[in-house]
């Protein structure tokens, strides 16, 4: 049987987000979630009687709640529904729209309701995340979500200089697309003037990752709504923004570490190549108009250009210096300002299509990118470098390549 | 017959979870806490179109999606326990030495429950039906532990 063919096509016709910030202390938890969902009833046109099914994500531990989607059925809508509940880490928010698409496709729904959030100011992020470590070997060792290894690896691959220089002039360009976002939390102004002082002068957290490098700690959800291409011929109000496909990759944390081993293949390269492949996309940088990244960190971003276009040597950093990544590049990054500037995290994952799907349908306010936006591409990240991507489609108009 | 189960050299890791934790209240949740705070006072939110008054407070009406956060009405500080369980085993973070009586009281006015501690009964005479009224705690915290607890009228 042909694995990854849809049953039926699906297409995501409702977007609401809250506004991303540290001080949420105005709306409890269901409250927050239920902005969300009443925005993204609204940008579809529809009501909560429409919808037939609903999943609902957040990070496990992170605000201690034992099953928050019980709780926050005073602000989902699920009452009387059929609810799911997923939580895969930093994936969660991708990973749920992975769900909503596979339960419209499979036609046991026809439109699902997903709602990813977090309320980070409530919890003790670390204190969760180092519960994620192998209870046997490492939880009494691990410390938390910060790394500066692919700092030093830029590094020794492309020279001091050169490497800090692109992990801020992306830090700085991530700062100059949120200051078009208004729901954006962490907004400075920054100028590209100002890259050697921060290079010098911000925080270390660890090794040559600095605290302007990392991304932030925020309160918000998104909510997506989803439905079948027999729906959608009935009239939406806003432009349907189709899901043509997606993957994703999991893996165990102890796996790169194999002695005498070649440094195995990144999961982004391998969820990037094999997703292009089965869909017939030779040339990423040239197919995809905007990529909604999950970028944890300025060096992660950077290094993982590479890996997700599938680049060779320093072609990411040649495209960084020329520009290609700005709002109106060659291929924008983040047109919203990406994770580093907003981190809900259950929701950061579905911001990312969320945030593609709406420069598709050309909604994305003062962070629009100016050029048409036909092919979107779009990431989610969590775990120990579980990747989710996925792409999103204008119209309805791809070839099916190959499906084995 | 007695199941064989041979355990030698199989070891056991302890494990200890401390996650500190905050839990909002909200603009709503605060203002119901205010009106027991200060004018010991217990109200509840309405859904018009159900016709059906909730507490503890809610933005939405759950069954129809009407928003309902403006439309406060007072309920009765007493009401009738129509449901209860004994609790009868001590822990750390139980808010009372056992036994005693966990409640589910309708106050007059209300379509929902609210979950508290009843007192001046003893376990073993304590049935539903009875009506109880709220005995507010003297010193405050911000927390539904203003009411200190209720007791049979």
């Amino acid at each position: 049987m042909k694995m990854h063919v849809k049953n039926r096509n699906v297409a995501i016709i409702g977007i609401g987000q809250t506004s991303f910030s540290s001080h949420k202390e105005d709306q409890n938890q269901a409250e927050m979630v239920q902005e969300a969902v009443i925005r993204a009833l609204a940008d579809a046109g529809l009501k909560i009687g429409d919808i037939d099914c609903i999943v609902h994500g957040n990070m496990e531990l992170f605000e201690m709640q034992f099953a928050p989607d019980l709780w926050h059925s005073l602000g989902t809508g699920a009452y009387g529904k059929d609810e799911y509940r997923i939580t895969t880490g930093g994936t969660t928010g991708a990973t749920l729209v992975c769900a909503a698409d596979n339960l419209v496709a499979s036609g046991l729904y026809n439109t699902v309701l997903a709602i990813g959030m977090e309320k980070l100011q409530e919890g003790n992020t670390t204190g969760g995340i180092t519960n994620m470590a192998d209870p046997l070997w490492f939880r009494n060792l691990q410390t938390g979500a910060l790394t500066g290894t692919t700092a030093q690896e830029m590094i020794d691959e492309f020279g001091e200089e050169r490497a800090k220089r692109a992990a801020m002039r992306y830090r700085i360009m991530m700062d100059k697309h949120a200051m078009l976002n208004p729901r954006a939390h962490r907004r400075f102004g920054l100028e590209y003037s100002q890259m050697e002082d921060l290079m010098a002068n911000s925080p270390p957290l660890v090794g040559e990752l600095r605290l302007i490098h990392m991304c932030s700690q925020s309160d918000g959800a998104c909510a997506m709504i989803f439905t079948s291409e027999e729906k959608v011929k009935q009239g939406t109000k806003n432009p349907p923004v189709w899901i043509r496909d997606h993957i994703q990759i999991h893996r165990e944390e102890t796996i790169p570490n194999l002695f005498g081993f070649n440094k195995p293949e990144v999961t982004h390269h391998y969820a990037a190549r094999t997703l292009f492949a089965r869909n017939g996309i030779q040339d990423p940088v040239a197919y995809f108009d905007v990529f909604e990244m999950y970028d944890p960190s300025a060096w992660w971003a950077v290094d993982w250009l590479r890996e997700f276009f599938l680049l060779k040597g320093d072609e990411h950093l040649r495209m960084l210096e020329a520009g290609d990544f700005d709002l109106d590049g060659r291929i924008p990054i983040n047109p919203s300002g990406g994770v580093i500037a907003s981190n809900p995290i259950g929701a950061t994952a579905m911001l990312r299509p969320a945030e593609a799907a709406l420069q598709i349908r050309g909604d994305a306010g003062g962070h629009q990118i100016k050029k048409e936006v036909r092919h979107a591409l779009a990431s989610g990240f969590g775990g120990t470098f579980w990747s989710v991507l996925m792409i999103l489609e204008k119209e309805l108009n791809w070839q099916e390549v190959s499906h084995d | 017959m007695t199941m064989q189960e041979d355990h030698k050299d199989c070891f056991v890791l302890e494990g200890k979870m401390a996650l500190p934790n905050q839990n909002f209240a909200g603009r709503l949740g605060s203002r119901f806490l205010i009106a027991i705070r200060d004018r010991k006072k217990i109200m509840g939110l309405k859904c018009n179109p159900c016709g059906k008054t909730f507490v503890p407070p809610r933005e939405y009406c759950e069954k129809c999606w009407t928003k309902i956060a403006d439309n406060w009405v007072e309920l009765g500080t007493e009401g009738e326990l129509v449901n209860f369980t004994v609790v009868r085993y001590g822990d750390r973070h139980l808010p009372k030495k056992p036994p005693y009586i966990l409640g589910q009281i309708r106050l007059d006015g209300a379509d929902t429950p609210l979950t508290h501690i009843v007192e001046g009964i003893d376990p073993r005479d304590v049935e539903s039906g009875i009506r109880v009224k709220a005995v507010f705690a003297e010193k405050t915290t911000n927390t539904i532990m203003d009411i200190d607890h209720f007791e049979p009228v």
